[in-house]
């Protein structure tokens, strides 16, 4: 009898994202050098680094509001292919609005301030092509009530909520349309220490739920540790260690990640 | 022969106030206008004698199409006899030369603010209306240039949040001018300040319709048989207004757009918004032989 033996999950699943060998300067200023990162469906990948490490120049060019001078970037999804740096204006909006969604550090950046909570989730629908009103207005309660968001405050604008409620309503925007891809830029920084354990249970609980895949970026230790299954460590542009997460927390090889493990405990 | 004999004797003004250059840039900006059917072209807008937002845009549009067998009527708020629709129709006609009038079906250049006629109009008649502001895109996208951008994506999902938010914050739609509108299933463009009541006349119409804003130096057109589809959810019908049953205090005709008038006591009365259609209606109520044009609206509806 001859026991055959599968190989590693890991090596038989395709990476959901990857970026390859991507490079930015703005003038002088490098803003990132040659970074690869890649993500496996389901999976949620940490980029921790200081302010000014290049982290949110990668999350930008992830959701391709940046394109950078040179590399690679694909999504494994059916009907995506080739690298999406080089679509057209067109292609890139409609990819962007179907297949990822984003959440910012600064609401305003990601929301329509005087407009309805709903509207605001409604527009992404409505950017993808839902006509029908009932559909629209369920779609987005569906959304929100999955972001855990008070439906009793559907149509305020999110200029009368408060921070947590505003992220609360990017989220439901993001996943509005069940995208394959979520990034957060920092999403509970700004936050008071409750309310973004609660906001970080929902991401939690979302991951869990649908098996989203998630790059999130922080500057928090705390939060990547909470959420985060691989982890890269990110400074002056370049990536200094990746791995797994308890890998990099427990036995942190860089000197600069044995620093910043050090600092936060 | 002398230069004399060459050139021109001396005039105050050129033919229709407007000189040759102004008038030739108008033509070309209609034509192009027309030849993509709703997209807005810039124009110079030149300094007529009259404020910008008074209606500069139509008037430079008149100008330059009339010719002194040019039939003008003016419509200010359906009303032939108001102050600004009079003094367009005689500066035009002081101008130009060019004979004028109130009836709908003479009329070969019909200038307009806030109404079309109701009363069908014909395949040799034009229509200019007067914008004050051409941008759909202004309430929800307040920056210029990305607006362009969005026009030429035909990006026009947040038209639809702008009605999502009507419906949202007041159980219906409650644009009540300007409705957004498709131009032949490609540009939106805002038909000026025309009621909803008149936006299903432009579908289809036989007439040519020129929309000039010369404030803000715009000019679009819906050329003849050309589709315009007011935006609407796909489960929220579009509604003009509920006038089918109002009657006018004056006339008596039923079933077109009314004026409310408020009484002493409270109430309203109404009474028919273009006035000449109002007018041609009493004078049929009194025996006179008056010719009556067909209307858009038969019994308050439009038929399909």
């Amino acid at each position: 009898m001859t026991l055959t033996l599968d190989a590693p999950r890991i090596f038989q699943t395709k990476p959901l994202l990857s970026v390859d060998n991507v490079s930015k300067s703005y003038g002088a200023v490098h803003a990132l050098r040659d970074v690869s990162a890649i993500a496996y469906p389901g999976e949620v990948l940490g980029i921790v680094g200081e302010s000014g490490s290049g982290k949110s120049t990668l999350l930008r060019m992830m959701n391709l509001e940046e394109i950078p001078d040179k590399g690679r970037y694909t999504l494994d999804l059916p009907d995506v292919s080739g690298n999406l740096f080089d679509l057209d204006r067109f292609a890139r909006r409609m990819l962007c609005a179907t297949r990822i969604g984003i959440v910012y550090q600064n609401p305003h950046l990601g929301l329509l301030m005087k407009h309805s909570s709903s509207g605001n989730v409604a527009e992404r629908l409505l950017v993808a092509g839902e006509r029908s009103f009932a559909t629209l207005r369920a779609k987005a309660t569906t959304a929100l009530e999955a972001s855990e968001f008070p439906l009793e405050r559907l149509d305020a604008p999110p200029i009368e909520l408060s921070g947590g409620m505003q992220q609360r309503v990017q989220l439901a925007k993001a996943i509005a349309l069940e995208p394959a891809l979520l990034l957060l830029d920092e999403p509970t920084t700004g936050l008071d220490v409750s309310v973004q354990a609660l906001v970080l249970d929902t991401l939690k609980r979302l991951q869990q739920d649908r098996q989203i895949t998630m790059v999130i970026v922080s500057h928090d230790l705390g939060v990547i540790r909470t959420l985060a299954d691989r982890v890269m460590v990110m400074r002056r542009g370049e990536v200094v260690e990746a791995g797994l997460a308890d890998q990099i927390f427990q036995d942190p090889q860089h000197a600069y990640t044995q620093q910043l493990v050090h600092a936060k405990l | 022969m002398t230069l004399k004999t060459l050139t021109k004797p001396w005039e105050a003004m050129s033919y229709g106030f407007l000189d040759g250059s102004a008038k030739r840039e108008m033509r070309r900006k209609m034509l192009k206008s027309v030849a993509v059917p709703g997209c807005q072209m810039p124009y110079a807008s030149r300094e007529v004698p009259m404020a910008r937002g008074w209606g500069t845009g139509g008037l430079q549009v008149s100008l330059t199409l009339v010719n002194p067998e040019t039939r003008v009527k003016v419509i200010d708020q359906g009303a032939d006899d108001s102050v600004n629709a009079a003094s367009i129709r005689r500066f035009i006609a002081r101008v130009a030369g060019t004979p004028t009038t109130m009836d709908t079906l003479k009329a070969d250049l019909i200038q307009s603010r806030h109404r079309i006629p109701e009363e069908v109009l014909s395949e040799d008649q034009i229509l200019v209306l007067q914008v004050p502001n051409p941008e759909p895109l202004r309430p929800v996208q307040p920056n210029m240039s990305i607006a362009r951008q969005m026009h030429a994506d035909a990006d026009y999902g947040r038209m639809w949040l702008q009605l999502y938010e009507q419906i949202v914050r007041s159980g219906r739609v409650m644009q009540g001018a300007s409705y957004p509108s498709l131009v032949n299933g490609r540009h939106v463009m805002t038909p000026s300040p025309i009621p909803r009541w008149d936006v299903p006349k432009l579908h289809m119409a036989k007439h040519l319709t020129i929309l000039s804003a010369g404030r803000e130096k715009r000019i679009y057109a819906v050329p003849p048989f050309t589709r315009v589809e007011p935006l609407v959810f796909s489960d929220v019908p579009y509604k003009v207004e509920d006038h089918a049953k109002l009657t006018c205090h004056r006339s008596g005709a039923t079933g077109f757009f009314m004026n409310e008038i408020p009484q002493d006591d409270g109430s309203s009365t109404h009474e028919v918004s273009d006035s000449e259609w109002g007018v041609k209606a009493i004078r049929v109520r009194d025996g006179e032989k008056v010719a009556l044009g067909e209307t858009w609206y038969k019994d308050g509806e439009m038929p399909q």
